[in-house]
């Protein structure tokens, strides 16, 4: 039998606590919400702590922060319609550059694998894809995709390769690549029945295709799975480019919308609009929810994710203003 | 959001309103454990301003106890609501106001549900999509602009009762 033992409660943001995000190292926790600030917390002895405030780099609520692999760069993605990126480069975070072009909020931002691009949504609708320049801290657009038809809730690369999935309240998630000089999108993932709110690839790449699952309003999880040309399977792919299917409905679990997910070595977790956080394992070619943990937070759970480092280690952050660390165990 | 002066729904009915809620001796007893009812929820938004007529949600029949579901014992509270006409520009507003409502006066505990009632609305689907979505909702809270015509709705004073 599994179990969740919270570590540590995280409290001093006001209002809705929005996202969680883990440093590379796993030492240190960066959250965001409502209050227009992002907090840095790190473990003081056996104590988790908070030891840096971000107050001015936004004018709304801050939705999602991601930091770079390298660990030195943290980005932010505002209401207000930018993105800022941090850096304690005068040994104290400030924000080093802000990414204008959103016409409106910006909801997500992540770094690539290998750090040499930004990907952003919107409630424009649209997509961008940003070149950094590490030498003089500059953001150029290199791409702005169009694809969705409406507001873009997430967008998540792959682990390893420069492929970008996003989410969206159009109930699709689309796949996107460079191809030449421009990026294209190269799969639409349709089945879910309302807006998907958020995205988390696997982290095991085995050759045969790689796998994502969603989470969406419909309260339903989906994983889907990309079949190369050739497959055994006999599934015909769109020429050169692998074909996109749902190989897995997770149903019946949360009786609300599904607000987060995060593929850890321990299992998919999932939060949402029930409070509740659940860990989901693979047995044959079945998900088993190996783990409930209810009324985890007073209110909707907003964001769950794992510890790069310590795979039993989760975040969670919730509208009841606060954070918490668990651990799963036997 | 309809231009200029014209309204939407020029001449609408009016419905009688309920009287004040009679209170009983366990009302005023702070011994007796008292459950959030159909009728509690209903007093907190029949009084919204209808967002183009000097009038309340009540007396244009947008709201009425029946539209109401409550179960206190698992936080669950569940609105709907019946704009005045199939088109109504305003139903987005008005779910807004109610959603708003309700979000200030409850405890944090309750999830709340705003919905037109089906059939009722040309785009009933994309308004209560837009309703159920907490991320927009919060966004739009933030825009000043559409933050004080929430406000003005919600002001039981504007009408200079």
């Amino acid at each position: 039998v599994m179990k969740f033992s919270c570590e540590t409660v995280l409290t001093g943001h006001t209002g809705r606590v929005w996202n969680c995000s883990w440093h590379p190292s796993g030492n240190v926790l960066a959250t965001c919400g409502e209050d227009k600030t992002i907090r840095l917390w790190s473990k003081e002895g056996s104590s988790w702590v908070c030891k840096t405030v971000l107050t001015e780099g936004h004018t709304r609520t801050v939705r999602t922060v991601s930091w770079s692999p390298c660990g030195k760069y943290l980005a932010s993605a505002s209401f207000d319609g930018t993105v800022a990126v941090w850096d304690n480069k005068s040994g104290q975070f400030e924000c080093g550059a802000s990414l204008e072009g959103h016409e409106n909020e910006v909801k997500c931002v992540v770094w690539s694998p290998g750090g040499e691009y930004l990907a952003t949504c919107s409630r424009d609708k649209s997509v961008w894809l940003w070149d950094v320049d590490y030498d003089d801290d500059e953001y150029m657009c290199a791409s702005v995709l169009h694809s969705h038809g409406q507001d873009v809730k997430r967008v998540a690369w792959h682990h390893e390769k420069n492929i970008l999935a996003s989410a969206s309240y159009d109930n699709t998630v689309k796949m996107y690549k460079e191809d030449s000089d421009d990026w294209v999108c190269v799969a639409t993932l349709s089945s879910h029945t309302s807006t998907v709110w958020d995205i988390a690839w696997d982290r095991k790449v085995d050759g045969e295709g790689d796998r994502i699952a969603s989470c969406s309003e419909d309260t339903t999880v989906k994983v889907w799975q990309s079949f190369l040309p050739g497959n055994k399977e006999g599934i015909a792919t769109p020429g050169k480019e692998p074909a996109w299917k749902c190989v897995s409905t997770i149903s019946g679990h949360h009786p609300r919308a599904v607000y987060s997910l995060d593929w850890g070595l321990a299992g998919l977790v999932t939060g949402g609009g029930d409070d509740a956080i659940r860990v989901f394992r693979e047995e044959g070619e079945e998900w088993v929810c190996v783990h409930t943990e209810q009324d985890s937070h007073g209110m909707d759970v907003n964001c769950v994710v794992w510890n790069p480092k310590n795979t039993d280690m989760l975040a969670s952050c919730s509208d009841d203003e606060t954070c918490k660390i668990w651990t799963l165990g036997e | 959001m309809s231009g200029g002066d014209r309204l939407d729904n020029v001449n609408p009915t009016l419905y009688e309103t309920q009287g004040k809620r009679i209170l009983t001796d366990a009302d005023w007893d702070d011994s007796v454990v008292d459950p959030f009812d159909v009728r509690e929820i209903f007093d907190l938004i029949r009084e919204i301003n209808d967002p183009e007529h000097p009038l309340t949600l009540e007396q244009l029949n947008v709201v009425t106890e029946e539209q109401i579901i409550v179960d206190d014992s698992k936080n669950k509270v569940e609105v709907m609501f019946t704009p005045t006409i199939p088109h109504c520009s305003m139903a987005t507003l008005i779910g807004l106001a109610i959603r708003v409502k309700l979000l200030r006066s409850l405890p944090e505990r309750f999830k709340v549900d705003v919905m037109i009632r089906p059939g009722t609305h040309a785009s009933e689907v994309a308004v209560n999509k837009q309703l159920a979505d907490k991320e927009r909702v919060a966004a739009a809270l933030e825009n000043g602009h559409l933050l004080e015509v929430v406000n003005q709705c919600l002001d039981t004073q504007a009408r200079g009762e």
